[in-house]
């Protein structure tokens, strides 16, 4: 079936399956492999992304559900060239090792933030709950998050 | 990704009228599909043998709340990111906003609705458990009307429930003025966020001057095939007092009322004992 | 002109920016899956359902269409069907006989992915069963024998001294038996390989990999090329943790099989069912300890029996075994010991390397059995500690003489002094008996790690790395040590840039690929930094010291100068590649056979120190503070090696109380992230880093290694917290709540 959606700003068309899931069509149809798949199961948020202004796992989005939506994906963020504070913060503080979950990782940071300009450390916990990391243990994680508000502000 | 997509169909209706109209010829061929948080798990591990789904998840006629001096009417199709953030639901059902913020994570929460974790039937949510405390009340509607369902009265075993092929659940209604004095959520999972229960209780009661339980309803999870309502040990606990053998021996009679398993994530024993434990420290708190 | 003279600080010692990192906090960085080959087919695995038996027959259910697939059994194995590590007995694919439960037995390939996930679902084996051996008591008790003469992968005895004239010397003889569960990786990024195979080309790899001259070395048997046919290319790995270490080569095989039958690219990439259910873990372990000690806290005598279960191949088996018989006595000077180790065959799926690589099992023993010691003695852990601790002129338990400028008294003291460990004690066992529903405790745990491979493991290794000036005049870095999140990029450019007294910012690092880059030998065991460093610094100081010789450059100088003097040399000689090869540092002595002598070349000390509340309502501990204070040689980053030791502790933290491989007839049941339980941000402390550097005369500016000492704290300094704050002397991990509530009920 033929879903329109928004992505990264730009309008897109793409023929799938209505069950494809979300995270497939941005990484094959689309040829957007920033958001990973590391567990399948809505368990590690490695496909984080933004739909409707709101963080979800892309892999537990069937794309019939992404009809008129509105996507932001890791692509959408920033550049290597133009870091979006969050990346750069993240780029600083060692908040990226092996740099698997960090786009996810990174999203699920904007959409926090967004939220809340100035968390605290248990609201920072919390906030990237949904998002394994086996790297760091989360201290540069959360350093990183800490310095990217101070950017906000 | 072991879930064969191309054998999958999924038909959005426009409204709740398509909706209804398509199910009023159902006899289970079509399913419902709303977030997709469990469906999909289920999907990708290619375990999903229903094929054909009725994605509901737009339809704006189950999203919103009303409230009204009496009640108030979650909307189905309400996440766990809306239920948690709702003022009234923050003032007066705090542990709607405690179990909606216990599931999986934000992620999640954004795409999980109510009506969907209901309808999925695990034994092992982390709402249900608070529906039951708060005797809350299904409304389930078909293209024949609406009918009303007490939810306590809703699972009938194992992934089955007072639910036919042709309803939606429409809103879930809770009264706002029980008179509740207390309530208590705890749900024990295998880490502090993104996890499943082990075991889970949610209770609400009203204690007269710290002493005197005048009412009590019980809600657990992960103890039985269903969600379940801890019925013998209400009763026993109504109008007693609080003391430390009625204590003790509520605990008792829920530990024989549950009936937990051993499976990949805890021990029916271990369920057992922290259940009773769970009880002992609802019962503890209703004193202050 | 006048040149303007540009004073630089060394890049040694700061945190520079990790060099690949740009890429990975954008989502540029491009994982094996992330990049795309045209018409390449998709490879599945079909596997066996059984724990032991005989393949009867294969049965091909009839609606789908076979000849559209290629399929590889091991009768289309062109050269041998081993995978060519330490021993030779574990095949590619299974021919007849099954050893473990999800053993590879035959390979799919098809364009489309869910054609092929049919085809994988509609192939079913039958079997002949035979009864597996399960558990290491069953293995060692060899009634049923399924592997060598006796179930016995291997067999160390170290002996020190002689133990058996110590007991009747000893006022107390205290023994007991310790036990630590298997540990699943969790690299978010699952096993995957592509691979491209046929007579004219050889074999090319690309794929997640520690260990790039290991999956040549597997593949060269397996076709009968030579290793110029055989090229492996890492592409960017999403972490390793050892599980990255030996399983590529079997993965990378199977791509290469099924590439070779059907000519065509082949990607094989593992969901994270089948990587978890399939690939290496953690060795189970179980270690006996019987300890001579005198009243006033002297041990006399170790004696102890380490066990671990290897699961139906050898694997790195004998090599794990080999650092956890090492690292079994601790940073302890007994003059008695004696150590019998074993590593034994089972029936479950092949354990492998995982970062600690045998200690963290023998250590957790080592260190809880010392809290029992002390507490029968009435000593504090610190005490029975410090009146133990080896000291400079020293020997350990293989006679290694230790001569470093060890002290582990103070590091202890800091450690300590930093926790405020005496008044939490005090405070905690206070309310510990106001409050019933909390109980805290405070527990450490003091030990060293061992960096390198062990004894003539570097000489016979005998590492290669080159740095070249190439056409471009841009430096490079040519290693085989890979990239996989511990910073070895961002590392190797800061030794380079240090050596060549310029900024980091020119130095770039090849592609770990055979073709070009020479072998460095494996990413593991905390060498890359320490050994693989040093070889950059010396070829790094190769290149300044040839560009001085001949004039392009003086003794001091400018970035500009230098990369004038790049240039110049450039465009008169060409390219310039400086080799180093690994030299053992004088006085190393290592017996393989008697197993005495130099075990490490150095080792990274370490004090760490847990603080925990367990709840008695759910029984469930949480680890509230966490400090590792560790002695590393000269840190080279400062936030790579701060975020190394944090993952390190994670792993640790999550080894202790959280990570459970449920096991049923030799598989793990519970293979997803689900009911897998790594923790979350929510669960973890924060973990205090602390570092004291004493520079190693032998490492890159006196650098050592650190990437597996943070998995060996953990989990004893947990338990021994638990201990404090019940009394119940837990012996096993991991101690999840469930256990926790047995031993309260036990007790």
């Amino acid at each position: 079936m033929k879903i329109n959606f928004k992505l990264n700003e730009k309008n897109i068309s793409v023929d799938a399956p209505p069950m494809k899931r979300l995270l497939d069509v941005l990484r094959e149809d689309l040829g957007l492999t920033g958001s990973k798949e590391g567990c399948g199961e809505g368990e590690c948020g490695a496909c984080s992304i933004m739909l409707d202004k709101q963080l979800v796992n892309s892999c537990l989005v069937p794309i019939a559900q992404c009809e008129g939506a509105s996507i932001l994906t890791i692509e959408g963020l920033g550049t290597e060239e133009n870091l979006h504070p969050i990346q750069q913060a993240f780029l600083e503080c060692g908040g990226a090792q092996c740099g698997i979950c960090t786009p996810g990782m990174v999203m699920a940071s904007f959409d926090l933030l967004k939220k809340n300009s100035n968390p605290t450390v248990s609201q920072i916990q919390t906030g990237l709950a949904g998002n394994l990391c086996r790297c760091t243990g989360y201290v540069k994680i959360i350093d990183s998050v800490t310095k990217a508000a101070e950017t906000f502000k | 990704m072991r879930g064969l997509t191309p054998d999958y169909e999924m038909k959005t209706p426009k409204n709740i009228k398509e909706a209804l109209q398509i199910l009023s010829t159902n006899s289970g061929e079509w399913q419902l599909f709303a977030g997709g948080t469990d469906l999909m798990v289920s999907y990708e591990a290619g375990k999903l043998t229903h094929k054909k789904f009725l994605n509901i998840n737009a339809l704006h006629e189950l999203k919103g709340f009303v409230v009204n001096d009496q009640e108030i009417l979650i909307g189905g199709g309400c996440t766990f990111t809306q239920i948690k953030n709702h003022p009234i639901i923050q003032q007066e059902f705090p542990l709607l906003v405690n179990s909606a913020e216990a599931t999986g994570a934000i992620a999640i929460q954004n795409r999980a609705t109510i009506g969907g974790n209901i309808a999925n039937m695990s034994p092992a949510a982390d709402t249900p458990p608070v529906l039951i405390a708060y005797n809350a009340d299904l409304i389930l509607l078909s293209s024949k009307g609406y009918r009303i369902v007490n939810y306590t009265q809703f699972h009938k075993g194992y992934k089955r429930a007072d639910l036919r092929a042709d309803e939606i659940i429409m809103a879930i209604k809770i009264h706002r003025h029980q008179g509740i004095s207390h309530s208590y959520y705890r749900k024990v999972g295998t880490r502090a966020a993104q996890s499943i229960s082990k075991v889970c209780l949610a209770g609400v009661a009203c204690v007269f001057r710290g002493q005197n339980i005048e009412w009590i309803q019980i809600g657990l999870g992960s103890v039985a095939p269903i969600p379940m309502q801890a019925i013998q040990t209400e009763h026993f606990l109504n109008e007693k007092d609080l003391t430390h053998e009625n204590i003790q021996q509520a605990r008792n009679i829920l530990m024989d009322e549950i009936h937990p398993i051993d499976d990949i994530r805890s021990e029916a024993k271990y369920r057992k004992t922290v259940a009773g434990n769970l009880l002992t420290e609802f019962l503890e708190s209703l004193k202050k | 002109m006048t040149m303007q003279k540009q004073t630089f600080s060394s890049p040694i010692g700061n945190s520079v920016q990790r060099k690949e990192g740009p890429k990975k906090v954008t989502g540029r960085s491009k994982y094996i899956d992330d990049i795309e080959f045209k018409n390449c087919l998709h490879g599945t695995t079909i596997r066996s359902t059984i724990p032991r038996g005989k393949i009867k027959q294969i049965n091909f259910a009839q609606d789908i269409p076979w000849h559209e697939f290629t399929v590889v059994t091991a009768k289309d194995i062109p050269g041998q069907n081993h995978v060519a590590l330490i021993t030779t007995d574990q095949p590619f694919l299974a021919d007849t006989d099954i050893n473990h439960a999800e053993e590879p037995i035959l390979l799919l390939a098809h364009q489309d992915k869910i054609l092929l996930e049919r085809a994988r679902q509609a192939i079913t084996i039958d079997y002949e069963t035979l009864p597996p051996v399960l558990s290491i008591p069953e293995a060692v008790e060899a009634q049923t024998i399924i592997w060598g003469k006796d179930n016995i992968l291997k067999s160390y005895h170290l002996e020190k001294g002689n133990i058996d004239s110590i007991w009747s010397k000893a006022d107390f003889i205290i023994e007991d038996t310790y036990e630590t569960g298997a540990q699943e990786h969790v690299y978010i990024e699952t096993n995957g390989m592509v691979a491209l195979a046929n007579k004219q080309d050889g074999v090319t790899i690309w794929g997640s990999m520690q260990c790039p001259y290991y999956v040549q070395k597997a593949l060269i048997p397996l076709f009968n090329f030579t290793e110029d046919k055989i090229r492996i290319i890492q592409t960017e790995t999403g972490g390793g943790f050892g599980g990255k270490e030996e399983y590529p080569s079997m993965l990378a095989g199977h791509a290469a099989l099924l590439a070779w039958k059907s000519g065509k690219v082949v990607k094989m990439i593992y969901d994270r069912a089948e990587d978890m259910a399939c690939t290496t873990k953690r060795h189970p372990s179980r270690t006996h300890h019987k300890t001579a000690v005198n009243k006033d806290g002297r041990i006399l005598g170790l004696d102890i029996q380490f066990i671990i279960d290897g699961g139906a191949y050898a694997t790195l088996s004998s090599v794990v075994l080999s650092r956890g018989t090492i690292h079994a006595a601790g940073p302890y000077n007994i003059d008695h010991v004696r150590i019998d180790a074993k590593a034994v065959a089972t029936n479950s799926v092949p354990y492998g390397a995982f970062r600690g690589f045998g200690a963290p099992q023998s250590i957790f023993a080592l260190e809880r059995h010392l809290d029992q010691i002390a507490r029968k003695l009435n000593l504090s852990a610190e005490e029975i500690r410090r009146r133990n601790f080896i000291r400079d002129g020293q020997k350990t338990a293989t006679g290694q003489l230790i001569n470093e400028g060890v002290d582990m008294e103070s590091l202890l003291d800091r450690a300590l002094k930093h926790t405020h460990y005496k008044q939490k004690q005090r405070q905690f066992l206070d309310d510990n008996i106001s409050n019933t529903k909390i109980k805290k405790g405070i527990g450490l745990a003091t030990f060293m790690h061992g960096s390198g491979f062990t004894g003539s493991g570097e000489k016979y290794l005998a590492s290669k790395v080159g740095i070249q000036l190439d056409r471009d005049a841009k430096i490079k870095v040519l290693s085989a040590s890979t990239e996989i999140g511990q910073g070895t990029n961002t590392i190797f450019s800061q030794i380079a840039a240090d050596a060549l007294n310029t900024s980091t910012e020119i130095i770039e690092i090849f592609t770990p690929d055979t073709k070009y880059v020479p072998n460095s030998g494996p990413t593991v065991a905390s060498r890359t930094t320490m050994v693989v460093g040093k070889l950059v610094q010396s070829a790094a100081l190769g290149i300044r010291h040839t560009l001085q010789k001949e004039g392009y450059l003086k003794p001091t100088h400018s970035e500009v100068e230098f990369r004038q003097a790049c240039l110049n040399y450039v465009k008169n000689h060409g390219e310039l590649t400086v080799m180093a090869e690994y030299q053992q540092p004088p006085g190393i002595h290592w017996n393989d056979q008697t197993y005495q002598g130099d075990a490490y070349g150095s080792y990274a000390w370490a004090v760490y120190v847990a603080e925990i509340q367990i709840d008695t309502t759910t029984y469930e501990t949480k680890v509230t503070n966490f400090t590792a204070l560790q002695e590393v040689g000269r840190v080279i980053n400062p936030i790579l090696a701060q975020g190394q030791i944090e993952g390190g502790v994670a792993q640790g933290i999550g080894y202790a109380l959280y990570e459970k491989v449920n096991l049923k007839d030799g598989r793990m049941i519970n293979a997803n992230m689900t009911n897998y339980i790594i923790p979350t941000s929510a669960d973890l402390p924060h973990i205090e880093v602390l570092f004291e550097e004493v520079p190693y005369a032998h490492g890159p500016q006196g650098a050592k290694g650190i990437g597996e000492l943070p998995m060996d704290g953990p989990a004893p300094a947990i338990l021994n917290a638990i201990a404090m704050a019940t009394g119940l002397e837990l012996k096993s991990i991991p101690m999840l709540p469930e256990d926790l509530m047995k031993a309260f009920y036990e007790n």
